[in-house]
């Protein structure tokens, strides 16, 4: 279970938001939505630890998690609005090390299956992703989703650049990791096409 | 899911760091051709008289390897930075120095192992032989992997901003004032046939205190450049 208690930020002289209080079971998506600057990613970000709150803490499984560091990260899948993969190294390459380094241990044939469920097909795999369309590195970035097996995911505008069927196909990967008792968070500006029961809705105004 | 161990981290990212710069080998080869330039620019500026030569040569080779230290330094983690691995990197469940550790191994491998390989060739150049060469691949090999260490705190502390080449010059150079005294310092006590033992093993000393010091740093500008 993840919660947040009492979240406050602020980037500059400028409170983005205060007294954020949500608490994500197992089993649960959820949406944060808001306009643009009302401080979606930094909200996401204090989540991953990457960025300190004004005031508040984020407690996961009852911890704070600036105490579990480490323990807490071998929990989380984050995937930012920056796509996190290298130019200059192909898609299987990525996937392989990304993963290799956050406690996974994919297969080269798992990681082929990921690319291929996120529609990239095999002739794709061994180019370097600088070649390939924003849509298609995002795809790439997204095939990491295949891959964990953290109950924890963090997604920022996970959406960004795909077309209906990759959004289709991501959506659907959200829908089976909570089936199977994991959580997520996402910072979106599109409807999750998921079953209302599964989605809680967090909306900052900024 | 399993926890990958320290070593495994370890050997991931300097694993990750070496095939790109294999797929980058211009950048590499930057650095390198700078120090052979800048070696070569003296002896035609100063003249062929191999007895000048040999006395500026500690104090040229030296500065000619720290600069294209510097001039590499933007590759530690700027790259990284701005396509949202280095993001990802500090979310990998193990102690944020030790990835630093990686990342600065694999720069000092494409960047100061090229520099020790080839100084025996340059200080040939400068009329160096026998002991004195051998003093100064040793300096450079104690010296070189200080300079990264020391040029990564200042590398994470200018990420992001503006005009960081420059500002990790003058972070960076105060800093690596000792290791050049220290380098340049061993080679010209060789020469001197005095031996190099003392300035060899304060470099050792250097290299230590930067290992010790140096990924705890450069681990706090990273998440203060992050947020």
């Amino acid at each position: 279970m993840l919660q947040a208690v009492s979240l406050s930020c602020r980037r500059g002289d400028r409170r983005l938001f205060s007294g954020v209080n949500v608490t994500v079971p197992p089993g649960t998506v959820l949406t944060v939505v808001g306009e643009n600057g009302s401080g979606k990613t930094s909200f996401l970000r204090i989540l991953c630890n990457l960025l300190a709150p004004e005031e508040g803490a984020v407690l996961w499984q009852g911890v704070d998690i600036r105490r579990l560091k480490e323990q807490y990260y071998a929990q989380l899948t984050y995937i930012g609005h920056l796509n996190g993969i290298k130019d200059d190294l192909t898609a299987m390459e990525n996937l392989m090390l990304t993963a290799a380094l956050t406690g996974d241990r994919p297969s080269d044939a798992s990681v082929r299956d990921a690319l291929e469920a996120v529609g990239l097909k095999h002739r794709i795999h061994h180019l370097p992703t600088r070649v390939l369309s924003q849509g298609q590195r995002r795809r790439v970035a997204l095939a990491r989703l295949w891959l964990s097996t953290h109950p924890l995911w963090l997604l920022d505008e996970p959406f960004t650049s795909l077309d209906q069927a990759a959004t289709a196909l991501v959506t659907e990967r959200l829908r089976s990791h909570v089936q199977s008792g994991g959580l997520a968070v996402v910072v979106t500006h599109h409807e999750v096409a998921l079953p209302s029961e599964m989605v809680q809705r967090l909306r900052l105004d900024g | 899911m399993t926890q990958p161990s320290l070593w495994e981290t370890l050997w991931g990212i300097i694993w990750r760091d070496l095939l790109l710069a294999m797929r980058r080998r211009s950048d590499v080869a930057i650095s390198v051709l700078f120090l052979v330039i800048v070696a070569s620019l003296f002896p035609l500026g100063v003249g062929p008289e191999p007895a000048v030569l040999r006395t500026i040569a500690a104090g040229v080779l030296w500065v000619a390897a720290l600069l294209a230290c510097l001039l590499s330094l933007g590759r530690v983690f700027t790259a990284d930075y701005l396509d949202g691995v280095l993001e990802q990197m500090l979310l990998i469940p193990q102690p944020l120095p030790v990835l630093v550790m990686g990342k600065v191994f694999a720069h000092w491998m494409v960047s100061g192992l090229p520099i020790v390989l080839l100084s025996p060739l340059l200080g040939l150049q400068f009329g160096l032989e026998g002991e004195v060469l051998g003093t100064l691949v040793l300096s450079l090999l104690l010296g070189t992997p200080t300079l990264s260490m020391i040029g990564s705190i200042g590398a994470a502390l200018v990420l992001g901003v503006r005009g960081s080449g420059l500002l990790v010059a003058l972070l960076v150079l105060p800093l690596y004032v000792p290791v050049l005294i220290f380098g340049a310092g061993a080679v010209t006590s060789s020469m001197a046939g005095v031996g190099g033992e003392a300035n060899l093993s304060l470099l050792g000393a250097c290299l230590v205190l930067s290992l010790f010091f140096a990924p705890w740093a450069t681990a706090a500008a990273l998440r203060i450049a992050l947020e």
